[in-house]
């Protein structure tokens, strides 16, 4: 463990992109903290306004703050992160496991429903349930990303599992008589719990652009606000014609960041975990 | 070789038939009437409301039994019959989708092929070359992290306002009419080329970080050691490597695919482009369900050509397969 801390805190890589996220993540937190204003949605100002003092990132068509809208945005996309990056991985995981593990009929079976799911689209598949739901909050939409993006995962894993299992300590485990989700939580999980980091960290990102997707094509949230129902309005408003630069700009910026980073989190810890990748 | 195949065929027939069960149950799974849902939703005169109740009721057939229901569904579909747009009543969905096709396609391959090619370029130039990597790779990383949908943005507020280089909206201008001369190829491609920037930059940083990584395993494996004990020229090495490292390269252009398209449908609603993409977000914005429904399938059918015609290139290229098929292909 203080081997890994030791290589984790010298690690270029997962510094910086650790930073940025949690540059983020705080501005996320302390954000509607330090905004003028409390309503996101509210018109607090005159319309078509650059950056200024009073506006720090300037107004929409209808005059309201964007920097007020941006780290409301931020909020939610952390939670559409957290919550669907969250339930693919643990969809995922427990699938990949369990087929990993079982092998025969069961394995099949899964794989398969794996293999088709793989095939379509997240997004297409997205679209169709979320445009006949009468109403949704960035929770429904969370949920909806975490149970159509979990197929990558369950393949990586259970060949990850099927290599695990044939090991020496399973076997024994398994002579000793424990159940298979004992076996599962106790010998095959602690060894790939840095994949399952991993694992983790790329859901979240891919929720997140996800989300931003969905909002954009006008399936997003009905109430609130996020990044990309930001850019959806912005341009649906000709913000971009318009040369509102501070209202479609910024959105898109903080998700390539976060998105970003989180994937240069990645590498980086791959490079902690991976003795093989470690640079001499 | 004909077992893999196989498999590959099995797994998309019953992926096609999941994908159009999910068209068929989403709306009969969906809280309420789905008809009510729809009429109450169909912002016309009462006088439309009713005829469209009328339509709906028999399009969706929900008096007589499940099974029969889904066994017209069926029938109608393999028919060609995707139900009639709502939006753009009374044009079928089918010619709708038809006639949006082609545009979608003209930027979608292209951008795929060239960035597919110059990604995995890119990525074997910087594997192991630490100056150029250690620029490029944080750049890709980020490229790999952004939306399409931004991208596309960027570019049109520089190239398309700031500089005033390129049209940012519609595949070509209001006044033309499609047909073959220079002024009219020359101003589809005026319009054509930030959407196709745009889809080819995401996904350049992709392939390039896949590439690299690639690179460096094939570079660390122990055929690449041996060779290096006997003094093989360098560059011969990297042909080797690069040569095993493509492979992987061609099934993630499998997997890539729903990202893609996912991008693709974002970007043409940032440059109005009317394809498939900007279809569908039309559909969505005025709730016409059919329409929504028939971009589904069409976009999955499109997915499971693309899918076989990769694992064809893949049994083509790789003698492995076409000698032997047993277990998992990772």
């Amino acid at each position: 463990m203080s081997e890994i801390l030791f290589f984790a805190l010298r690690n270029k890589k997962l510094k910086a992109g650790l930073s940025i996220v949690l540059f983020f993540v705080l501005l996320g937190l302390f954000g509607p903290l330090i905004s003028k204003y409390k309503d996101p949605l509210e018109y607090v100002g005159p319309g078509y306004q650059p950056p200024s003092k009073d506006f720090w990132l300037g107004t929409t068509t209808f005059g309201q703050d964007v920097f007020t809208q941006l780290v409301y945005g931020i909020r939610s996309s952390f939670f559409v992160g957290l919550v669907g990056g969250g339930l693919a991985t643990l969809i995922g995981l427990s699938i990949g496991f369990l087929a990993g593990y079982r092998g025969g009929l069961l394995d099949e079976m899964l794989m398969m429903l794996t293999n088709i799911l793989l095939v379509i689209p997240t997004l297409a598949l997205l679209i169709i349930i979320a445009a006949y739901l009468p109403y949704r909050g960035v929770l429904i939409q969370s949920i909806i990303i975490g149970f159509t993006a979990w197929p990558w995962t369950t393949r990586a894993v259970r060949a990850q599992t099927l290599s695990l299992k044939a090991r020496e300590y399973v076997n024994l485990a398994r002579i000793s008589g424990r159940s298979t989700l004992k076996i599962i939580i106790y010998e095959i999980v602690p060894n790939m719990l840095s994949y399952v980091f991993m694992v983790f960290i790329l859901q979240f990102g891919g929720a997140i652009l996800a989300a931003v997707g969905l909002d954009f094509i006008g399936l997003g949230p009905t109430k609130g606000i996020s990044l990309g129902l930001m850019m959806q309005n912005a341009v649906l408003w000709n913000a971009i014609q318009l040369g509102m630069w501070w209202w479609v700009i910024p959105p898109g910026l903080v998700i390539t960041l976060i998105v970003g980073g989180l994937y240069f989190m990645n590498v980086g810890l791959d490079e902690v975990f991976n003795p093989r990748l470690r640079e001499m | 070789m004909k077992k893999y195949l196989r498999t590959k065929i099995l797994v998309y027939v019953l992926t096609f038939i999941f994908a159009v069960t999910i068209d068929w149950l989403i709306p009969r799974l969906m809280p309420g009437n789905p008809i009510l849902v729809l009429v109450s939703r169909f912002s016309g005169l009462p006088e439309s409301a009713r005829v469209m109740y009328s339509y709906l009721t028999k399009a969706f057939g929900l008096d007589q039994p499940l099974w029969k229901q889904y066994f017209n569904f069926w029938i109608a579909f393999l028919k060609g019959d995707l139900g009639i747009s709502i939006y753009l009543y009374p044009k079928p969905v089918l010619d709708v989708l038809k006639s949006a096709l082609p545009y979608s396609l003209g930027i979608l391959l292209p951008s795929i092929l060239a960035s597919w090619f110059a990604g995995n370029s890119i990525g074997a130039l910087a594997a192991r070359r630490r100056r150029l990597d250690s620029i490029l790779l944080p750049i890709m990383y980020f490229i790999n992290g952004a939306p399409y949908l931004w991208l596309g943005i960027i570019l049109a507020y520089y190239f398309g306002v700031v500089l005033r280089w390129f049209p940012i909206a519609g595949a070509y201008s209001f006044g033309l009419r499609p047909h073959l001369s220079w002024l009219f190829v020359g101003n589809f491609l005026k319009h054509w080329i930030l959407p196709f920037l745009s889809l080819f930059i995401v996904q350049l940083g992709g392939w390039a970080i896949g590439m690299r990584n690639m690179v460096i395993y094939e570079l660390e494996s122990n055929y690449s050691r041996f060779l290096e004990t006997l003094g093989v020229k360098n560059s011969l090495i990297r042909k080797y490597a690069f040569r095993n490292a493509i492979l992987p390269q061609i099934t993630g252009l499998a997997l890539q695919l729903g990202t893609v398209i996912a991008g693709q449908v974002t970007t043409e609603v940032v440059f109005s482009y009317p394809g498939i993409g900007y279809i569908l977000t039309q559909a969505i914005l005025n709730q016409d369900y059919f329409l929504i429904q028939g971009c589904f399938i069409f976009i999955i059918i499109g997915v499971l050509i693309a899918n076989f015609t990769v694992d064809l290139v893949y049994v083509a290229l790789d003698p492995r397969i076409r000698y032997s098929y047993g277990g998992e292909i990772s």
